[in-house]
C-alpha cells in the first residue's frame, strides 16, 4: 500500500529523518511509534506531501507519490483545528470540496456522517459553539468523508472522553474492515495494542524496530510465565534454581499467582512437571512484554524489570 | 486552479457577510459625503444661529452710535446708561451682552469689551472684532480724507490661468486633487487590506486549520486564494463606496450646493461635474472661499481635460499591483508570527517604503516631474502611491509602461519569496522567528 523507502529530511543542521524505510501492508492498522522529537511529524508531513524527503522516495500503490494522492489520503494532524466563526456544516463542505469531492457529493455524504454520529443538529452552529469532543468530532469526520484509501492519524484520541473514543475507535476498525489501511500515530500504548497490527518504531531519526505486533512482542519474550495455582508457594529444588526464578509469588484474591523466569535452556513443560507434585495449577501461560516495554527498552535501550 | 477558486471563495465570502464589512460599506459613503458636504453644512448652520442683540455703550460719540452696522446676525441697540447701572439692570432674556466702547478707541484699539455670561462668545466676539476693525479703519481713512470707497475700489483678486502651449487647460488644482486623493486611497487600501490578510494567515495558524488544509491544497495555493479573495472584497468595497457616495452626493449635493455655494449654477452642471466639486471643496476647505465662482468655475473646464478613463484604470492597476505585491509580504508575516503582538518588528520595515512614498507625495503634488517623483513612481514598492499622485498631471507613456511592469514584476518576484517564507512559517507552533530564520527558510527545499 505504501512503501517509504531512504526517506531522509533535514532542517538547517537537525536531521529529522535518517534514511527510514518501511512498508505499510495493505488494510492493516499500523502504529508509528516514537519518543518526541523523533521525526514522526516530519515523516507524516512528508506522506501527506506537505514537505517532501531531500533523498529517498515515497510509493502509494507502487506510485511515486503526486498532488492527484491528496484526496486518496486523509490526514488529521496533531495539531488541528477549524474556523471558530464558520459553521460547522458549512466547514465541513468546504474542506470536502477542498479535497476534491463535487458539492452534491460531499453534502450527501456528510449528511450521512452527521446522522450516523448523531450530530444532525449541529449543522448551523458556529464551531466555537460546540464543546471540545464535539469539534474533535466534526474534525474526525472531515479528515473521513472523502473515503480516503490510506488514512493517516496523529494522536487521534486527545481531546475525546472514554466514550467518544471509544466510537471513534469503532468507526476506525469499521473503516478499516472496508479495506481502508491506516496509519496512526500515538503515545497511547494501550490503543496500539487494541488496534495495530504492525508497528514501526522510530528514534532520533532512525528507525528502530518494524514488523507485526504478534512478531515483535514475542521477539522481546522474557521466557516469563505466569501460574495461577492453590497452594501455600512453590518451592524450586535446589538443583533447578539456576533453571527456574521466581520473580515473584503472592495472594491475587482467591488464590496464589507467582511469575518465574525460565534460564538456561528450560522449557515451560520442565516447570510444569516440577510444580504439579506441589500445587494444584490453575493456569499457566506465557507473559509476553507490552508495547510500551518494548517502547521503553528500545528507547532506552535498557531492559525494564516489571511488566 | 479549482482549489484556489474554491478558497478565493470562501474568503470572499466570510469577510462579505461579516457585520463589520457592511457597518464600513454604509458609513464609508456617510463619511465621505459628510466631508464633501461640510463646507455647505457648516455656512447652512451658521445661518441658522440665534440673532445675539447686543447693548452697546459708546463713548466715542462721533460716529459709533449711528454707524456701528448691525451684522446679519448681531443687532446692536445702543444705550446711553452708565456701565455700572447697564451692567446691574442687565436683562439677560433679551440681551446676549454689554458692549463697552471707550473714549479713545481710535488710539487704544484694544479698549473696547464685550460683557457677557454666554457661554459661546467666540463667534460674536470675533464679528464684533472685525465690525470694529473696519469701522476704525473708514474712521482713520476719513481723518486723513480718503474716501474707503476708493481702497474698496482698488482691491483686485487675481487667478492666474496656466494653459499647455497648445492653448489647453492646465488642470493643476484639479490633478493635485485627484492625484493625491487617489495616492491616499491607495495607501489606505493596501494597509487596510494587507494587515486583513496578516490576520486571516495569524487565524489560521491560532486555529490550526491551517495544516488540515494544506494535506488538501499546496501552501502557495491558500496563500494565493486568500490574497486575491482579500482583493476582491477590496474592490467590492471600494464600488460599493462609490456608487453609494455618488448617490447620497447626488440627492444632497445639488439642493446643498445650489442653494448655498452659488445659487448661480444651474444644478444639471452641478450633477455632471459633481465628483470634480467635491475633490475640490475636500482639498481646498477654507483656502478658497467657496463663493468665489471664478475658480469653481475654472474646475469644471478643468475637469474635462483630465482623463479620468486612464485614471481609474491606473488606480485599478495600482490598486491591485500594490496590494499584492505588500499583501504577499503580510501573508509571510502572518506566517512568521504566532499572534499579532509579535508582528511588531516585521511590520515596521514593511510599512516604511509606504510611509515614505505617503510622505513624499505631498512634496511630489507640488514638483509632479521632479526626480524624487520619477524615481519613487519607477520602484515598485513606492510606485502604487507615487504615480497616482503623478497620473493626473499626465505622465509619459514609456514611465508608466516601466513602472507597471516594474511592478508586476516586484509582486511576482516578492510573492516568490514571500511563499517560501509562509510555507514554512505556517507549520512553526510556539517559536519566535528572527530574521536570521526567516533568511534560513528562504533556502529549505519544500
Amino acid at each position: 500500500m505504501l512503501e517509504i523507502k531512504q526517506v531522509t529530511k533535514q532542517y538547517g543542521n537537525h536531521v529529522a529523518l535518517n534514511k527510514v524505510s518501511f512498508v505499510i501492508p495493505k488494510g492493516s492498522v499500523f502504529g508509528l511509534l516514537g519518543p518526541n522529537g523523533a521525526g514522526k511529524t516530519s515523516l507524516l508531513r512528508i506522506i501527506n506531501q506537505i514537505t517532501g524527503p531531500d533523498s529517498g522516495e515515497v510509493l502509494l500503490n507502487g506510485e511515486h507519490l503526486n498532488p492527484a494522492h491528496t484526496r486518496r489520503i486523509g490526514y488529521l494532524p496533531e495539531e488541528r483545528g477549524l474556523y471558530k466563526k464558520m459553521e460547522v456544516g458549512e466547514q465541513a463542505l468546504y474542506l470536502a470540496q477542498l479535497k476534491g469531492l463535487s458539492r452534491s457529493e460531499a453534502i450527501s455524504r456528510l449528511k450521512s456522517w452527521f446522522e450516523r454520529l448523531e450530530m444532525k443538529s449541529w449543522w448551523n452552529k458556529k464551531i466555537d459553539e460546540l464543546s471540545k469532543g464535539m469539534q474533535q468530532k466534526v474534525q474526525f469526520i472531515v479528515t473521513v468523508v472523502h473515503e480516503p484509501d490510506l488514512l493517516v492519524l496523529d494522536e487521534p484520541f486527545t481531546g475525546f472522553d472514554p466514550v467518544n473514543a471509544e466510537l471513534i475507535k469503532d468507526e476506525l476498525l469499521r473503516l478499516r474492515n472496508q479495506g481502508t489501511t491506516i496509519l496512526l500515530s500515538t503515545h497511547r500504548m494501550e490503543s496500539v495494542e487494541e488496534l495495530c497490527s504492525h508497528i514501526v518504531m522510530i528514534n532520533r531519526a532512525h528507525k528502530i524496530l518494524e514488523g507485526p505486533v504478534k512478531e515483535i512482542r514475542s521477539a522481546f519474550r522474557k521466557n516469563l510465565y505466569r501460574i495461577d495455582y492453590r497452594g501455600s508457594g512453590i518451592v524450586i529444588p535446589e538443583s533447578q534454581s539456576d533453571r527456574f526464578l521466581i520473580t515473584e509469588d503472592r495472594f491475587e484474591s482467591d488464590h496464589r499467582m507467582a511469575l518465574v523466569k525460565l534460564d538456561n535452556g528450560a522449557d515451560a513443560n520442565s516447570l510444569i512437571q516440577c510444580l504439579i507434585p506441589q500445587v494444584e495449577l490453575l493456569a499457566f501461560h506465557e507473559v509476553l512484554p507490552g508495547i510500551n516495554e518494548i517502547f521503553i527498552q528500545s528507547v532506552t535501550g535498557k531492559p525494564t524489570d516489571h511488566e | 486552479m479549482n482549489k484556489i477558486r474554491l478558497i478565493f471563495l470562501r474568503e470572499y465570502f466570510t469577510r462579505v457577510r461579516k457585520k463589520s464589512f457592511l457597518v464600513m460599506t454604509f458609513l464609508g459613503p456617510v463619511l465621505f459625503a459628510g466631508l464633501a458636504l461640510a463646507p455647505g453644512l457648516v455656512m447652512m448652520m451658521t445661518e441658522d444661529d440665534r440673532k445675539a442683540e447686543i447693548l452697546v455703550i459708546d463713548q466715542y460719540p462721533e460716529i459709533f452710535t449711528t454707524l456701528l452696522p448691525s451684522g446679519s446676525d448681531i443687532t446692536f441697540v445702543n444705550t446711553t446708561a452708565k456701565l455700572d447701572s447697564a451692567k446691574r439692570n442687565f436683562d439677560e432674556e433679551k440681551y446676549f451682552g454689554i458692549l463697552y466702547i471707550p473714549a479713545d478707541i481710535v488710539k487704544n484699539p484694544g479698549g473696547a469689551t464685550l460683557f457677557s455670561d454666554e457661554k459661546s462668545t467666540l463667534a460674536v466676539s470675533s464679528k464684533i472684532e472685525s465690525l470694529l476693525k473696519n469701522q476704525i479703519e473708514n474712521d482713520k481713512l476719513k481723518a486723513e480724507g480718503i474716501d474707503p470707497a476708493t481702497i474698496t475700489n482698488a482691491e483686485t483678486e487675481v487667478s492666474l490661468r496656466t494653459l499647455s502651449l497648445k492653448g489647453e487647460e492646465n488642470p493643476v488644482e484639479l490633478a493635485t486633487a485627484v492625484g493625491f486623493i487617489g495616492g491616499i486611497l491607495i495607501y489606505l487600501f493596501i494597509l487596510m487590506y494587507g494587515v486583513q490578510v496578516m490576520r486571516g494567515v495569524i487565524e489560521e495558524k491560532t486555529n490550526r486549520i491551517v495544516e488540515v488544509i494544506i494535506s488538501s491544497v499546496k501552501p502557495f495555493e491558500l496563500m494565493m486564494g486568500k490574497i486575491l479573495g482579500v482583493a476582491m472584497v477590496g474592490l467590492t468595497q471600494f464600488l460599493l463606496w462609490v456608487m453609494l457616495t455618488a448617490a447620497i452626493a447626488s440627492i444632497a449635493a445639488p439642493m446643498l450646493e445650489a442653494q448655498v455655494l452659488h445659487p448661480e449654477m444651474p444644478n444639471e452642471k452641478l450633477l455632471t461635474d459633481r465628483i470634480g466639486i467635491e475633490k475640490n471643496t475636500l482639498n481646498e476647505l477654507g483656502a478658497v472661499p467657496a463663493t468665489e465662482t471664478n475658480g469653481i468655475g475654472r474646475i469644471f473646464n478643468q475637469v474635462n481635460q483630465i482623463n479620468f478613463t486612464l485614471i481609474l484604470s491606473c488606480f485599478l492597476i495600482y490598486f491591485l499591483g500594490g496590494y499584492l505585491l505588500y499583501s504577499a509580504l503580510f501573508a509571510a508575516i502572518g506566517a512568521a508570527v504566532d499572534n499579532e503582538t509579535e508582528t511588531q518588528q516585521f511590520m515596521l520595515p514593511v510599512t516604511i517604503p509606504l510611509i515614505i512614498s505617503f510622505i513624499a507625495a505631498q512634496s511630489i503634488v507640488q514638483q509632479p516631474d521632479s526626480s524624487l517623483g520619477f524615481w519613487l513612481s519607477i520602484i515598485p514598492f513606492t510606485s502604487p502611491v507615487v504615480m497616482m499622485v503623478r497620473i493626473a498631471f499626465g505622465v509619459p507613456a514609456w514611465e508608466l509602461a516601466l513602472s507597471i511592469s516594474l511592478l508586476i514584476g516586484g509582486f511576482l518576484g516578492v510573492t516568490w519569496l514571500a511563499a517560501k517564507i509562509y510555507r514554512t512559517g505556517i507549520l512553526m507552533y510556539g517559536k519566535k522567528a528572527t530574521y536570521r530564520e526567516l533568511f534560513h527558510w528562504l533556502f529549505y527545499k519544500p
